[in-house]
């Protein structure tokens, strides 16, 4: 590795480094702020000042803030960030260990959705600018960006689920794939508008390169121009995972869960918010600001290792 | 996609939208038929008829009456939300552009911080600092968010200003930097804030639906989010509750999104 390159990577690591340990002190912040005991939120208030004194010790919560904030590190950094107010026995990253696969299925299945509408979809677009499919494509895209998926989930469960008959309900056995087709439709769609227009614009920016017109001119034929020459080059941009998409992709995830009474890291969120359970609320802010962070940070490696001119801005 | 776009230029279906919403969402709680708190438990969940329009909900509200009303309270987030996130992300943009160095280290800094979290979850751990949340801290909760994306604007569109020939002329001239910030950088923004500001609009209003959706709106007041929430949950048997409620909410996003590329078009000179 060349000194330029691993400058680049020990910086970039630096800096998601802070960002995190940024983001641990503003969740502990914003977490001690909210109004409203949790003591009394967990026991109710036919409780005895005793009984209150006594889980507030239990809790930690009669120190002084800089201790709390000191175990609170001590608590992130031993990877079981804390303990649940509501379940006492478990930790909070045990309680989002159960809930991260569905999660990360679900964000993965929506990606693999919008993927296999957006390529190609933006490629034939592209391939046929201006015509027909191009204007079909482009409708899609304005629709598929405006439609909410507040409302898109309610709209796929009334057509697959009552109507065809097709697909499960929301609460019906989770175990078999086609569980999660509709909610990976619901998150996927907007996704796949912006893939399919960034598709189609590398596809135009390709096409009109010189490599292409000098195939053509060696009578390559125009299907496997399109798909060995002009798509492989034209999908490498539009492989990275931007970061408004990833945000998109992990919101989707915590109003979809809901929609479809799903588990998942969302729906533990919201329980545990609308509980006061302080600790798994700050649990799954945190890890889904890391996983934000850390997709940004390998995709970004990623191109600085592919594409040097990267590393000198 | 261009031959779309000029369609779209000769029919601004987008501006029509954009009207009849805020229209309705200023005289709709006028002429809604009925209060949309109103109970009527004789007529819960009734399909469309003469007498309810769109048909009643939970509780038997009325629910064209709760749109009409809820109307209003999305126009003014929207345009609450949106008119402080402009003026300050375009002052902090501004200025983190205009001076570079420790101004913009702190800016871009903060920005980046704050686009750490996605958007939804932000406004959640906001809203989560008060026990029952009002219209004041969504809108609170909207804007510590919002405000990153035209101070973004605003401070590239700066970095290239700065180095143009009628800022460098007013510089030397010896005016005070603000002065050129105001007289020279910001009336240049104008036209790129105003299409990022319409599809803002846009963008909030789908954020305080779906907060509200989520059960994190206002408590009293009537959303659109809130009232597909009640829908979703009684999908099975009553859809006309979603249908409505979630179609005003498609509606409006897809208006001023198409309000915003009309303006584009119209606005940008890079794209004629």
């Amino acid at each position: 590795m060349s000194p330029g390159l691993l400058r680049y990577l020990a910086g970039r690591l630096a800096r998601a480094l802070l960002t995190v340990i940024g983001l641990v002190t503003i969740v502990f912040l914003l977490v001690r702020l909210i109004p409203g005991d949790p003591v009394e939120a967990i026991l109710g208030d036919q409780a005895g000042p005793e009984e209150k004194a006594e889980l507030r010790r239990a809790l930690n919560l009669d120190r002084p803030a800089s201790e709390q904030y000191l175990s609170f590190l001590g608590d992130m950094a031993d990877g079981t960030m804390g303990t649940s107010f509501r379940q006492a026995d478990r930790s909070v990253w045990s309680l989002m260990r159960d809930v991260l696969p569905y999660t990360l299925v679900l964000a993965l299945a929506a990606l693999l959705v919008a993927w296999l509408v957006a390529v190609p979809l933006g490629a034939i677009a592209a391939a046929r600018a201006g015509q027909g499919w191009d204007r079909a494509a482009s409708a899609a895209a304005v629709l598929g960006l405006a439609i909410p998926n507040i409302w898109l989930g309610p709209l796929l469960i009334l057509a697959f689920g009552v109507k065809l008959r097709w697909l499960p309900l929301p609460g019906d056995d989770l175990a078999g794939p086609e569980a999660l087709i509709l909610p990976a439709i619901t998150i996927g769609t907007a996704l796949a508008a912006v893939l399919t227009r960034q598709t189609r614009a590398a596809m135009i920016d390709v096409l009109s390169q010189q490599y292409i017109s000098a195939a053509r001119a060696r009578g390559v034929p125009s299907v496997p121009l399109l798909l060995r020459h002009a798509l492989r080059n034209a999908l490498l941009p539009v492989m990275t995972i931007g970061a408004a998409q990833l945000g998109a992709l992990l919101s989707g995830t915590v109003v979809t869960e809901k929609i479809f009474e799903r588990p998942g890291l969302g729906t533990l969120f919201l329980d545990a918010f609308f509980a006061r359970d302080i600790p798994v609320v700050q649990g799954c802010v945190l890890v889904i600001a890391v996983i934000y962070v850390g997709v940004n940070l390998v995709v970004d490696l990623a191109y600085g290792v592919v594409d040097p001119r990267v590393r000198l801005s | 996609m261009s031959a779309t776009r000029a369609r779209l230029r000769k029919t601004p279906l987008g501006l029509l939208i954009v009207v009849a919403f805020f229209l309705l969402g200023a005289i709709g709680p006028w002429i809604a038929p009925y209060d949309p708190l109103a109970i009527d438990l004789l007529h819960e969940y009734q399909a469309p008829s003469a007498a309810h329009w769109l048909g009643t909900g939970d509780n038997g509200i009325d629910i064209l009456s709760a749109l009409l009303h809820g109307a209003r309270l999305a126009a003014i987030v929207g345009v609450v939300v949106v008119g402080v996130s402009v003026t300050l992300g375009t002052a902090v943009g501004t200025w983190a552009g205009y001076y570079g160095r420790l101004p913009d280290h702190v800016v871009t800094g903060i920005a980046d911080l704050v686009q750490a979290f996605p958007a939804i979850v932000l406004n959640i751990a906001v809203l989560a600092l008060v026990a029952k949340p009002g219209l004041l801290h969504l809108i609170i909760a909207l804007a510590v968010n919002g405000w990153v994306l035209y101070a973004r604007l605003a401070r590239a569109e700066t970095l290239s200003l700065r180095e143009r020939e009628f800022v460098e002329a007013a510089r030397a001239l010896g005016m005070p930097a603000h002065q050129v910030m105001r007289r020279h950088v910001v009336p240049n923004l104008l036209g790129p804030l105003v299409i990022q500001a319409t599809t803002g609009l846009g963008v909030v209003i789908l954020a305080e639906s779906t907060l509200s959706f989520l059960g994190l709106g206002p408590g009293k007041a009537v959303s659109w989010g809130a009232l597909l929430d009640q829908g979703t949950s009684v999908l099975l048997r009553f859809p006309h509750v979603a249908l409505f409620s979630g179609g005003a909410i498609a509606l409006t996003v897809l208006g001023f999104n198409l309000m915003g590329d009309w303006l584009r078009d119209r606005l940008d000179p890079r794209l004629r």
